[in-house]
């Protein structure tokens, strides 16, 4: 599978569709995205990275081990969860506030980082088990 | 003040849990010196609970706790008289001591930290089980202690016997637990009470209850099980591969008179029906006789004194069942001293041992000039064993033989048992008290000499007060012996008995059993192996049985396994989805529920021409020559159903699906050329029509149900709901989103911890073939 042209092409068709996934990742809250299909696109650009490149490529690319990273989502969406107990309402209520950002004002929540969780664990899992089936597929 | 004795009387509950922690960190300072210091945690613990003698005696019990779990109106709460209070005295009192044997009976060993840390856990357990008032708590802390003296028992988890005991022990006493859990929840139901307490006040209601039979038999399974009563007495004797502090402490003072102490707990609000007093005598005269019989063959030390307790608690266990006033005061006496003398020639065999390396009674012999101090305490620990007066065991016997032979028939033939099984004891206790001390020197492995006072403390001091208990008869009779008759009976009752001995039947009794008594001691050897001969003749005892059990039941899980769980995934493949068909059909089938016939709209030509290409990819499907094509394939139809999804207004829907059938692809096709399967599909064409069938099934299962779901009228509530709050209290546009991180978040936490745990499971699949093809690849390498 590991043709010229696709090995020439993978790394900037995995950069873009990582970008992709951030955008559709936040974009979620108002319009047609979020989370888990964000996670799904980043997973399936790490598999082709992997398939294109070879797994250890991949895996030098993603740095972390991709089931720590699905770990690291799920903490993420947990503690996001956890925020809204110090304001004594109930569990993963979302909590809102505006920040300043070079003169724009941007809305940030424990909702935004409850989705990241999300897409974290969609990107590490999938990934984790799409690479470990690719590392036996080229000996 | 009385919050204050409250909260007193709870650390005291938590305080054996609390030294535990410690332990380890203080033996790694201290060394075996740890155990002046933890010590101070049991005997803190007597001293407080002494507080109590006077009130209880006094006839009022101590009652106190804390609210556990409110809504279901369980407490965290206690219940101390005369008996509890007995017992809580036991455990506290000889769990000092202990604690001072163990530091010098296991010093120097490298895990003395972790057995103090043991021991003291179990104190905790004991206690809790002791002093528990609701139902709950009694069985909590009855199956820790069932835990702790599992990891006692294994302590020496090096060798396999221990393991095997341990194991034994722990399967036994739970299974026992269960069943007593089983009885404490009918005794709920049937009386509507879940403390002791409040089924105590209750009085009569259990006993004539539809349900007490059933009830009674659960009780005594737990009963019966952790006071090692026969046919289950065997693994108490296994039990003696714990070091000796545990065989002394759990395995005769303590943990083994759970059972007893339950029996005595429920006797005031069981007691005195036909089947309590002929369950009860019988099964604890038939563990007398066999107890004292087994421990005649033995020739180890700890055995035979294991053996004698098997012995003590079945006579127990028949004086309680007996069920007149004066049995139960025997059995009271017999239980208080069997603690003291035996937890005392425990602690003295584990000397011996120590000192001597060997616990053979043939091996040993005259070793009592080099062990003075120990001498004395075995042979005035022996004596309590034996019964003679003026020690402890002498009250405790009179009383058995004054309550039992007090007419009937059923009595005569049980002063027999117990006279025979006394008479035993009694040369038993002096060959463990007496024969390794007196007499010719035997050939030891090691020179004897006295041990350190850590070692001779426990049984001095334990031997001494079985001697002035005896001599203090009024007052122990005051503060222990009646208080606790009197809760055993359920009313107020005086125990008058002294040591001064009184003409009478009992002192006839008494004098034929230590006639017998030295009988057999002086025919120890003839008898051993008279024992030996006929235990060789049965051949087949509970102990093998029990392994029997163990193997069978090992034997058909895994023949049923390889039935149920055979490993071929396409029979797994096809149940799963012959039980889907049938879930999906027979219901809908069989309720009338089938759908009405659709009315067609109008389609648009490039709805008609999706619905084509997934038609299309249907059947490349099924046509395609390789199994890769057909994965491909697959997705072409998934793609289209994408496509439907789009142009009917669900992109998120359509979006996630597009992602997901690529992905599914992929991952299916790196799958198969992992599997290294045939490219081809060559099923014989029986299977292919079978196949066939479970999936059009399938799949008409799934058409008729959502055809059926979208003709039921639909309720807008929820989605008007969404439509609605999605934007003002959840700040966001897209519903379908809002909903799965902020409606529902809850649930979409518990789906990605389900997607991270199959990924994790999937990982450590792949990785299990991984990691042997290395294997391989290392070993070719190797030849190379």
């Amino acid at each position: 599978m590991s043709t010229l042209i696709f090995r020439t092409t993978a790394p900037y068709l995995t950069s873009l569709m990582i970008l992709f996934s951030l955008f559709v990742l936040l974009r979620g809250h108002n319009d047609p995205g979020g989370g888990f299909i964000g996670g799904l696109i980043a997973a399936s650009a790490f598999a082709i990275y992997g398939i294109a490149c070879g797994v250890p490529a991949a895996r030098r690319a993603l740095y972390f081990h991709p089931m720590a990273i699905s770990g690291f989502g799920l903490l993420l969406a947990g503690l996001s969860g956890v925020v809204s107990l110090f304001l004594e309402v109930p569990f993963l209520t979302g909590i809102w506030t505006s920040i300043n950002v070079l003169g724009i004002s941007v809305d940030i929540s424990t909702v935004l980082g409850f989705d990241t969780g999300v897409y974290l664990v969609v990107v590490g899992s999938i990934t984790s088990i799409a690479l470990a089936l690719e590392e036996r597929g080229h000996p | 003040m009385v919050a204050d004795e409250q909260w007193m009387t709870f650390l005291t509950l938590v305080l054996p849990f609390l030294a535990a922690a410690v332990a380890p960190l203080l033996t790694r300072v201290l060394g075996h010196n740890a155990a002046w210091v933890l010590a101070v945690v049991p005997a803190f613990i007597f001293l407080h609970f002494t507080g109590f003698l006077g009130s209880v005696a006094s006839g009022e019990p101590i009652a106190g706790g804390y609210p556990w779990i409110p809504s279901i109106g369980v407490e965290f709460s206690w219940y101390l008289d005369g008996l509890s209070l007995t017992f809580a005295l036991l455990i506290s009192g000889i769990g000092t001591l202990i604690i001072l044997y163990s530091g010098g009976y296991l010093r120097g060993h490298p895990h003395q930290g972790r057995f103090f840390s043991f021991i003291l856990m179990f104190m905790g357990a004991m206690q809790g089980l002791v002093v528990a008032d609701s139902f709950l708590m009694l069985f909590v802390f009855w199956e820790l202690t069932s835990i702790a003296s599992f990891l006692l028992i294994g302590f020496d988890h090096s060798r396999e016997a221990a393991r095997r005991a341990a194991l034994q022990a722990l399967i036994v006493t739970c299974a026992g637990g269960l069943s007593l859990l089983a009885g404490l929840l009918v005794i709920a139901a049937a009386t509507g009470t879940s403390s002791l307490s409040s089924l105590l006040a209750a009085g009569e209601g259990l006993r004539e209850a539809p349900v007490y039979f059933a009830a009674l038999l659960l009780v005594l399974g737990g009963a019966f099980t952790k006071s090692a009563q026969f046919p289950f007495h065997f693994w108490l004797p296994n039990a003696m591969e714990a070091p000796t502090p545990v065989s002394a402490y759990l395995h005769s003072a303590t943990m083994v008179k759970a059972g007893v102490y339950l029996v005595m707990r429920l006797n005031p609000v069981m007691g005195e029906t036909f089947a309590w007093e002929t369950i009860l005598p019988v099964f604890g005269g038939t563990t007398l006789i066999a107890g004292t019989l087994l421990a005649l063959r033995q020739t180890d030390l700890k055995l035979m004194l294991a053996y004698t307790t098997v012995a003590s608690l079945g006579l127990l266990i028949m004086l309680t069942g007996f069920g007149s006033e004066v049995a139960v005061e025997a059995a009271v006496l017999y239980l208080v001293a069997h603690s003291m003398f035996k937890g005392a020639l425990f602690m003295v065999a584990g000397a011996i041992d120590h000192e001597t390396g060997t616990r053979d009674i043939r091996k040993l012999g005259g070793i009592g000039k080099a062990m003075p101090i120990t001498f004395a305490a075995a042979v005035l620990a022996a004596f309590s064993m034996g019964g003679l007066p003026p020690f402890f065991g002498f009250l405790a016997k009179e009383e058995i033989y004054a309550g039992l032979a007090a007419g009937s028939s059923w009595g005569v033939l049980l002063t027999l048992t117990a006279i025979a099984g006394n008479a035993l004891m009694f040369a038993i206790g002096f060959a463990v008290g007496l024969k390794p001390f007196a007499g010719a020197r035997g050939e030891t492995p090691k020179h004897p000499h006295e041990g350190p006072v850590l070692l001779w403390l426990g049984p001095a001091v334990l031997a001494a007060s079985g001697l002035l208990a005896s001599l203090l008869s009024g007052l122990s009779h005051h503060f222990v012996s009646s208080p606790m008759a009197s809760a055993v009976i359920g009313a107020p009752v005086e125990v008058t008995i002294s040591w001064v001995p009184h003409l009478g039947m009992p002192l006839l009794l008494s004098a034929l059993t230590v006639a017998l008594g030295i009988a057999f001691y002086a025919t120890l050897e003839r008898g051993r192996g008279t024992m030996a001969a006929v235990l060789a003749a049965i051949g087949w005892g509970p102990d093998r049985g029990f392994d029997q059990l163990v193997r069978g039941t090992i034997r058909c899980s895994a023949a049923v396994t390889r039935t149920v769980h055979n490993g071929r995934l396409d029979i797994y493949m096809t149940v799963t989805f012959i039980v889907l068909a049938i879930c999906l059909l027979v219901p809908m089938v069989s309720y009338g529920e089938l759908p009405s016939m659709p009315v067609l709209e109008q389609l648009r030509i490039y709805e008609w021409a999706v619905l084509a290409i997934a038609l299309i990819g249907v059947a490349a499907v099924v046509y395609a020559r390789d199994r890769l094509t057909a994965i491909a394939c697959l997705g072409i139809q998934g793609f289209a159903v994408a496509l439907l999804f789009m142009l009917l207004g669900a992109p998120d829907l359509s979006f996630t699906q597009f992602m997901v059938e690529t992905l599914s692809v992929v991952i299916l096709a790196l799958v198969m050329t992992r599997l290294r399967l045939y490219p081809a599909d060559h099923r014989p064409a029986s299977q292919k029509l079978l196949d066939f069938s479970v999936s059009s099934l399938c799949g008409l299962g799934f058409f008729l149900i959502l055809l059926r779901v979208v003709q039921t009228p639909f309720d807008p509530s929820l989605s008007t709901f969404f439509a609605e709050n999605s934007r003002v209290i959840a700040h966001g546009r897209n519903i379908v989103n809002v909903i799965i991180v902020d409606f529902r978040g809850l649930d979409t936490l518990g789906e990605i911890s389900v997607v991270m745990i199959a990924g994790l499971a999937i990982l450590a699949l792949v990785r299990v073939r991984v990691g042997k093809s290395r294997e391989k690849a290392i070993q070719e390498e190797a030849r190379t």
